[in-house]
């Protein structure tokens, strides 16, 4: 188990090499620059600016400082927002956009999981037609329409909860976290089904039953843990999905979260905030993806046995 | 599990309706009490420092926060004392004297006194600091030397504390919009010691702006920034003109996405909108006693032409191009009559200036003068394209007026849109043959619209060149006698210039603000200027719809 654990954390360096490299070049190869502005500036200004940023340097020459810094964690600063760093700016909104990811996480696998194991308890009937069809509306509709309609019933014309902001009124967490949740319980509830109705018709279900377990407890205690397994395995990379993919609801719902501040410093050319984001992103995902192998690789007890033998 | 999902599930609702019964109290409501205002202003604000930042939303909060030797009066835009009582201009217009008023003090009780502001001009300046606003202090003698590093001694630069609390200027011609300047926050005077403590005059990066550090001089003082959430300030204990201060505090939301803001504003989150959606006026138009505010505002919506690009070399082309348009047109359908029309780059009324109007709509004559281009009917017509940034209100524009074109003139335009960098480099490079551009007055005077044009003009972008028209504006109109006079020669200047048509006008730019009833002294003016310390709360009007 270790082995694979160090394995896969030693795979990560060069991946996440690879990206930082891309992304530094990438972002350079992109049309305009951080101080292009509708209003010209005189060349000494942009001289001056470009100094402070070390943009005077030639590209090979900014891209080894950038890693020298990088190894001592430090992502400079930030090109948009002159006087904050980009550790700043990832420290002020991650944890706002990993408690959105957090809560419609738990969004998605209560309604996703819940509707799944619901249709796949009978298979081809309304008790399966009706949550799969939800199931699908949720997985065709994008946030940017879900918003603003959960919004304009639930804000505007009932008047029950906040329109927008994070942790300023009670309740306003609620709207962001289904809006951002709906697309992926569709998806849970597509593969709970899919790996529900698979375990319900191996034999250790039909022992189950025979032995006399009211139905309930036979879904409970017996099909569960090995219907859930694709389910688990598709957390990893759905947390780190909303992670990065918040930024349509952060927008929506005036939510100070790293999302939006990624998405802004592509278009501002903030190209410290950008590889900044991105490095941290794309460690998260390593890792997300490591955990949900893991956790999957035990919930599996023929694999859990394998590794075990390694 | 599933016994447990439905408990959770009945928990949620009555949550939600506990919720409901709870009755919240809104902001506005709760803002009326207390004397809060809450403001949608825009965008975050990218930073505190006034020799730093260039945006609006930046700005508005440093009007807050700072004050300049003068402040505008909202009704009039003419300047009131600010940290100058008052001040005397020289005969031939070249000295003026700031006299400091001696209560002017600190947010941390520290006196403001002349030397404050030499030393501040200076780091304004200095081509180290980058400040993009530089410019604003060009009109004083040997500045623009100054701050491109032609000479080093900032004593040669014409500014001078002769005594505390006397301020002397020196300009190089007179430039009656100077006083006008001193509003603007890249002239404001800074806390020399507070900046000193945190970094080199000149870095931009320290945090003397940071709640906890900065000493500012405004009206109020900056109580909390929460990054992309809310910046909120409270009234100054110290301000010199405290009394008269009615707002006990105001807080700036980052309202970016103009369809939140204005549910915000419908649930009485916010007292004013920093804008309001295209799609949305209508509605709020025909509301009764409507929160729509809509004023003539000094900016103007034009595309470039590339002069130096065919087939837009040939002036008769450029002029057909613009004759060919519709503009009422387009304001009463795409726009939804929230703009005006433009013929002219200076909007109408601009302090008084009147532009002059050398074209309208005329189709019958567009067909002729394209037809003396050598293109009768669109034949042989090389075809043309326009590039703007992408943008779902410039792209309504621009396919209305590629109809009308098509319509009148039998020609194809075709249409390029590219991301907001991606298209401020293709201007810049001067490559693109129609590009779409919008202007923004820094101060209300005809000089700042007609100055883009100079041969050297750095937002020129069109390779339209006239030393003609450059001697106008650089050397007559300063030493014009009086404003009659320097209006003329502005009205001349410009009407050769629209002869020429290197750019055509489409539309002057409005303000658009949702304001809730309850808000008070902020009326509308061409420069869209916010005076905070005129605005009170009336705690009696509550409707909002």
């Amino acid at each position: 188990m270790w082995r694979f654990i160090v394995s896969r954390l030693l795979q990560a360096i060069p991946v996440l090499l690879v990206v930082i490299t891309v992304t530094f070049f990438l972002i350079r190869m992109a049309p305009g620059g951080p101080f292009d502005s509708e209003k010209a500036v005189i060349p000494e200004v942009k001289a001056a600016l470009e100094a402070q940023y070390r943009l005077n340097l030639t590209l090979f020459e900014q891209y080894t400082a950038y890693l020298g810094d990088l190894s001592h964690g430090d992502l400079g600063p930030s090109f948009k927002y002159p006087g904050r760093s980009v550790n700043e700016l990832i420290a002020a909104g991650f944890p706002v956009t990993a408690e959105l990811a957090l809560y419609a996480l738990l969004v998605a696998l209560v309604i996703g999981g819940v509707a799944g194991v619901v249709a796949s308890l009978k298979p081809n009937t309304a008790q399966d037609y009706i949550p799969m069809s939800v199931a699908m509306i949720g997985i065709c509709m994008p946030s940017l329409l879900l918003g603003p309609i959960l919004i304009l019933v639930f804000g505007v014309y009932l008047d029950w909860l906040p329109v927008s902001g994070w942790g300023d009124s009670p309740g306003d967490k609620i709207l962001p976290a289904i809006t951002l949740g709906a697309a992926y319980a569709a998806y849970i509830a597509r593969l709970s089904r899919a790996g529900m109705l698979e375990v319900m018709s191996q034999d250790y279900i039909r022992t189950a039953r025979a032995k006399g377990l009211p139905e309930w407890q036979v879904v409970s205690r017996h099909a569960l843990r090995g219907g859930m397994i694709p389910v688990v395995a598709f957390l990893g990379p759905a947390f780190a999905g909303l992670l990065s993919g918040s930024f349509v609801v952060e927008t929506i719902f005036q939510i100070p979260g790293l999302g939006r501040f990624y998405v802004q410093a592509a278009f501002n050319r903030d190209y410290t905030m950008i590889l900044g984001s991105t490095v941290f992103l794309a460690t998260l995902i390593v890792v997300f993806n490591l955990l949900s192998d893991i956790l999957a690789a035990w919930m599996n007890p023929r694999l859990r046995n394998q590794l075990r033998a390694q | 599990m599933r016994f447990g999902v439905l408990k959770s599930l009945c928990l949620v609702l009555t949550c939600l309706a506990l919720l409901a019964c709870g009755g919240r109290e809104s902001n506005v409501v709760q803002g009326n009490r207390s004397g809060i205002l809450h403001f949608g202003n825009g965008a975050e604000p990218q930073g505190l420092d006034p020799h730093v930042v260039t945006g609006i939303p930046e700005s508005l909060i440093i009007n807050a926060l700072f004050e300049g030797l003068t402040v505008k009066n909202p009704h009039t835009l003419e300047s009131e004392p600010g940290v100058a009582q008052r001040w005397d201009i020289s005969d031939d217009g070249l000295t003026i004297t700031f006299h400091l008023n001696p209560k002017a003090t600190w947010s941390n009780g520290d006196p403001m006194n002349a030397e404050d502001y030499v030393w501040s001009w200076r780091r304004a300046l200095n081509p180290a600091m980058g400040n993009q606003y530089g410019y604003m202090l060009y009109p004083l003698k040997n500045a623009e030397e100054f701050a491109t590093g032609k000479i080093q001694d900032f004593s040669d630069v014409g500014v001078k504390a002769l005594d505390e609390h006397t301020l002397q200027v020196q300009l190089n011609t007179p430039t009656p919009y100077f006083i006008q300047l001193m509003d603007h926050h890249s002239t404001f005077a800074l806390h020399r010691p507070t900046i000193e403590k945190h970094g080199k005059a000149t870095d931009r990066f320290t945090p003397w702006t940071r709640a906890e550090n900065i000493v500012s001089n405004g009206a109020f003082r900056l109580k909390d920034w929460q990054l992309n959430r809310r910046l909120s300030v409270e009234k100054s204990d110290t301000y010199w003109d405290r009394d008269r201060v009615q707002l006990n505090g105001i807080v700036f939301y980052p309202t970016e996405n103009i369809a939140s803001e204005e549910r915000m504003f419908r649930v009485e989150q916010l007292h004013y909108t920093q804008t309001i959606p295209l799609e949305k006026i209508p509605v709020y138009r025909a509301m009764k006693d409507s929160p729509y505010a809509n004023a003539p505002y000094l900016g103007t919506y034009y595309y470039l032409l590339n002069i130096n690009k065919p087939p837009l070399d040939d002036v008769r082309v450029r002029q057909a191009l613009s004759m060919a348009l519709d503009r009422e047109r387009l304001n009463n359908t795409v726009l939804h009559k929230s703009n005006v029309p433009a013929y002219s780059i200076t909007p109408p009324g601009t302090l008084g200036y009147q532009p002059p109007k050398v074209f309208g709509h005329n189709i019958e004559a567009a067909r002729e003068l394209l037809a003396e281009a050598g293109y009768p009917d669109g034949k042989g017509w090389p075809g043309l394209e326009l590039t703007y940034n992408t943008s779902e209100s410039h792209l309504k524009i621009a396919v209305a007026l590629q109809q009308m074109w098509k319509d009148a003139l039998n020609i194809d335009i075709t249409l390029t849109n590219q991301e907001w960098k991606v298209y401020l480099d293709s201007v810049d490079q001067m490559d693109f043959q129609m590009a779409r551009r919008g202007w923004i007055g820094d101060y209300v005077d005809p000089n700042n619209f007609l100055d883009l044009f100079l041969c050297e003009g750095g937002n020129n972008s069109t390779g339209f060149c006239d030393p003609d028209y450059d001697d106008m504006i650089q050397h007559q109109a300063p030493q014009a006698k009086s404003r009659e006079e320097r209006y003329a020669i502005f009205h001349q200047a410009e009407t050769r210039l629209m002869e020429q048509m290197p750019i055509i006008p489409i539309y002057t730019y409005t303000s658009n603000h949702l304001i809730h009833p309850s808000v008070r002294g902020l009326p509308p003016n061409l420069m869209d200027y916010v005076n905070f310390r005129y605005i009170w709360l009336d705690k009696n009007q509550e409707a909002a719809e």
